[in-house]
């Protein structure tokens, strides 16, 4: 039975369950509503709550873990002839494609479970058959594979029935007895209440479990590399050189140099142009001015960043290729560290700016109002009365820029380049972390690999360094504000 | 201002500003240059920005078609009379192909056009590679046209129509070896002849994408299809999970170290790259649970997560602006704190609600960077099924189709890319218009 089907089944017997616990109340005391403990309602929904809540709990769980059971007992029934000469994934991965190929024959020609096995007779032309359905094998296909396929869709159709009973005995009995207890003097109000506030906190979980994701995701498979591919290597190498055949260099330095490089230069354009927008727009600008301005910059913050990696691609690159960097002759391509952190720069204006406008603006007009009454000039104002007091505000406006830069992608993807080099020239093609975490998860090597898995190390090194930005800049800001409130 | 008594120590006139005045004027007139030269140039850098998407993209939505009589020859296209489809499937496009070809040099004829001695291959690189397929595909649909003469708009090939839009010239075919500038002329030729025309093209947007050699014919379908499936597991996830989350943070948890910490955590959490959301959900959801790679429900959960955050933050911010009155007048009719929140301060909070989530939404539209590490940058022909099997089908979504027509040779795709980016900013555009109209007509001021 499929889930979405399921699903409907288990709504629709809480839905039952709703309206006879409803009823059953209000005949407890003959139709009398004020005879019950509380509305007639509520004791519809502790039916309700008690059946679909633990039975769709069930079968969220059982798809979790139905893939991990699966792969571990069909990995134990492959001869070990099979796991010696390639590794487990691979095979497993022949398993699951012969497995869903098998699934779009039956579903298209209707064989029943005999015809399926009757397959085996003659491997060649099944291969060939597979082909036509869109699942197309390199080599031969061996009988042990077929032979596993068979058993792991078996194996999946009897878990899914499995998971279709366990939920619907689930429903049942949570039916029954949340029904049984309807009862005038059942405290039904309350224990909904309850219910709803643990329904509330465990999706304020989810926060919490997201994060637990992220981190426990890069760390386990981070971990995974430094068993394969020494972290000395890794953290204190000058070279990125990634083979296909192994034998790579991944050392992090290049790629952290063109990082940082693209952000400084970002944030040196960023920085200047949102900061003097900012006391401009709070400080000089009329009401109209202001009005307009503002939300038009700020629009420059909801493009999405694919639409800056276009723009740096198609029309920044050449623009600066041919008129800067050729004429200067400091390089000749088009995708350069400047492309990326001019675009970026751009990007970030909006978020200097904003966040620098709320800061200038929370600095107590006393204190202007004291500066101009020495007769100081606007401009002297803004430079030793209203900066100094809003500078660590601005600091951490700049942190939180800077640390959008680092974590950034599309724009370094299609305006860096992809060269991982140590160089001071802006012009020349660099690579970040953020490009090569891209470029090795999207790549056709095996995902064992080191290739493949140092983008989780990759991964967690932009974790830590945008963590630590966003808590130091949190922490400046928050200092700021227990000095002016 | 600090060294002010050594200057200020002989005024000489009240009326004649003194150098170190005017000084002071000068540095404030600057000063507030700078700001102004600040404004601008982000002005300049959006005007400058929006400008060339639009340059580049609005070609994508007009195409040159060649116009061309057929006449459908049955004892080509169905030997055995029937009109069977299923036999008929037995023609391949090549079959077509010589259809389309003997047309095409037939009405040249008629025409009086002079083919500059152009071989009849050469004569068939005007039109798309996709020319035979579509043509094919309408006679499959429609056997009875079998044996009829119809009009038939082939796509012309992506250089022609790059000729027709300004794109391509006589001396950049020299240099081209896709393109003749005999070929160039004879396509001329035929549009002074009103064989060929450019006109708004709609299967930009109806489309699926087609492959590297033929821009022509790609279009958007299966990414605006697979963006719209997305937006909406989006929604249906993240808008009760973001408003449970934020009741219970902001209306009913105690404050200790453990709520304390949930909101740290969400704070973080709307901080982390883009890209870590990706890896999670690469590790998480394709490796862990065996999710099909490319598939709009593994983007949709990977983007749920993205948004929350921003749902969160929003809804609290809603949830705090109902004044305590309204909860306490509910309390003192006899409500549970429960009835207050449900009955009460929810639907006053809605449109703030609703306005987040359309936010929150629009950013998820035009998120790409996780999207590439779960496949979804993969090539799919295929439209994906209606929901909930559709959700488990390859499919790509908008701003990943974008780069991935940027990453392809020829230059038609970035035409392609840029008017994809107009159909993005277009729909970013109008969810923001809702979320503000939804603000303005439902704000209340207490």
């Amino acid at each position: 039975m499929s889930v979405g089907l399921l699903t409907l089944i288990i709504l629709g017997l809480a839905a039952a369950g709703f309206l006879l616990g409803r009823q059953r109340a209000l005949s407890a005391v003959k139709g009398d509503a004020r005879a019950l403990h509380s509305l007639p309602s509520f004791y519809g929904w502790s039916v309700f709550l008690f059946t679909a809540v633990p039975a769709l709990l069930v079968m969220v769980a059982w798809l979790f873990l139905q893939p991990t059971l699966l792969e571990t007992r069909i990995t134990n029934t492959l001869p070990a002839a099979e796991t010696a000469t390639s590794s487990t994934d691979l095979v497993m991965a022949d398993v699951r494609r012969l497995a869903d190929g098998l699934d779009v024959l039956v579903a298209r020609e209707g064989l029943d479970t005999a015809a399926v096995a009757a397959l085996a007779a003659d491997l060649p032309a099944l291969s060939d058959r597979m082909a036509g359905v869109g699942v197309a094998f390199g080599a031969d296909l061996d009988p042990a594979i077929f032979n596993a396929a068979i058993a792991y869709r078996d194996l999946g159709a009897s878990l899914t029935g499995m998971m279709t009973i366990a939920a619907l005995i689930v429903a049942a009995g949570g039916f029954l007895f949340a029904l049984m207890r309807v009862h005038p003097e059942q405290r039904a109000r309350n224990l909904v209440e309850q219910f709803i506030v643990v329904l509330l906190i465990a999706s304020s979980l989810i926060a919490v479990a997201t994060t637990f994701g992220i981190i426990a995701s890069l760390v386990v498979e981070s971990w995974h590399f430094f068993r394969i591919y020494p972290a000395s290597e890794f953290f204190f190498s000058t070279t990125w050189n990634p083979q296909f055949r192994g034998g790579s260099d991944l050392g992090l330095w290049p790629l952290v140099w063109g990082t940082i490089y693209v952000s400084f230069i970002a944030l040196v354009v960023a920085a200047p142009i949102g900061l003097m927008a900012a006391i401009y727009l709070s400080e000089y600008a009329s009401p109209k001015v202001r009005a307009t301005a503002k939300p038009l910059l700020e629009i420059l913050a909801g493009i999405p960043s694919i639409v800056y990696g276009l723009f740096a691609l198609v029309t920044v690159g050449p623009i600066l290729r041919d008129w800067l960097a050729m004429p200067l002759g400091l390089g000749n391509s088009s995708s350069s560290v400047m492309t990326a952190g001019l675009v970026m720069g751009i990007m970030l204006i909006p978020y200097v700016s904003s966040l620098s406008d709320d800061i200038i603006n929370a600095v107590p007009q006393a204190m202007r109002d004291g500066s101009f009454g020495l007769g100081a000039t606007q401009s002297e104002t803004v430079k030793r009365v209203v900066l100094p007091a809003a500078l660590p505000g601005i600091v951490g406006a700049v942190l939180l820029a800077a640390s959008r830069a680092i974590g950034e992608t599309m724009i370094v993807v299609m305006g860096a380049g992809a060269a991982a080099k140590l160089s001071v020239n802006p012009f020349e093609a660099m690579t970040t972390v953020t490009v090569k975490i891209v470029s090795q998860l999207t790549g056709d090597t095996e995902f064992a690999s080191p290739e493949t898995l140092v983008a989780f190390a990759l991964g967690l090194t932009l974790f830590c360094f945008t963590l630590g930005l966003n808590v130091l800049a949190l922490v400046i800001v928050r200092k700021y504000r227990e000095q002016y409130e | 201002m600090t060294d002010a008594s050594q200057h200020a120590a002989a005024p000489k006139s009240l009326l004649v500003a003194d150098s170190r005045t005017r000084s002071r004027k000068a540095a404030e007139m600057r000063f507030r240059l700078y700001g102004m030269m600040a404004v601008g140039v982000g002005l300049l850098a959006l005007v400058f920005l929006l400008t060339s998407v639009l340059g580049n993209g609005l070609g994508a939505f007009r195409q040159t078609f060649v116009q061309i009589p057929i006449t459908l020859d049955e004892k080509v296209l169905d030997k055995s009379g029937t009109r069977d489809p299923a036999v008929m499937k037995k023609v391949t496009t090549i079959g077509y192909g010589k259809l389309v070809q003997k047309a095409i040099e037939d009405e040249l004829a008629a025409k009086g056009i002079d083919t500059q001695g152009l071989k009849s291959k050469e004569i068939m690189g005007l039109l798309s590679k996709e020319a035979p397929a579509d043509l094919r595909d309408r006679v499959l649909a429609d056997p009875g046209l079998i044996g009829q003469t119809i009009a038939f708009d082939a796509y012309a090939t992506s250089r022609v129509d790059g000729y027709f839009k300004g794109r391509v010239t006589l001396e950049t075919a020299e240099r081209d070896s896709n393109i003749s500038p005999e070929q160039l002329k004879v396509a001329q030729a035929m549009a002074d002849a009103g064989m060929i025309e450019t006109r708004l093209n709609l299967a930009f947007l109806t489309a699926s994408d087609a492959s590297e050699l033929r821009p022509e014919a790609a279009g958007l379908g299966v990414a605006i299809l697979g963006s719209a499936y997305m937006m909406l597991i989006v929604l249906v996830l993240s808008l009760p999970i973001g408003v449970a989350t934020s009741i219970y943070l902001e209306e009913l948890a105690p404050k200790n170290k453990w709520t304390d910490m949930i909101e740290v955590n969400i704070a973080n959490l709307a901080a982390v790259p883009s890209i870590v959301y990706g890896i999670l959900a690469l590790a998480l959801f394709i490796n862990f649970m065996g999710l099909p790679q490319s598939a709009p429900v593994v983007g949709g959960l990977v983007l749920t997560l993205m948004t929350l955050p921003t749902i969160i933050i929003a809804t609290r911010a809603a949830l705090k602006a109902v004044p305590p009155s309204i909860r306490d007048a509910a309390l003192g009719v006899g409500a549970s704190k429960m009835q207050s929140i449900f009955h009460h301060v929810l639907p006053l909070a809605m449109p703030g609600i609703l306005t987040g989530t359309i936010l929150g939404l629009a950013r998820a539209l035009g998120e790409s960077a996780p999207l590439l590490l779960i496949g979804m940058v993969a090539f799919v022909k295929d439209f994906p099924a209606a929901p909930p099997e559709g959700l488990m089908q390859p499919a790509t979504a908008l701003p990943v189709q974008v780069y991935q027509w940027t990453q392809r040779a020829d230059p038609a795709f970035v035409e392609r890319a840029s008017g994809a980016i107009i159909v993005l900013l277009l729909f970013l555009l109008t969810m923001n218009a809702v979320a503000i109209v939804l603000r303005r007509r439902f704000e209340r001021r207490w």
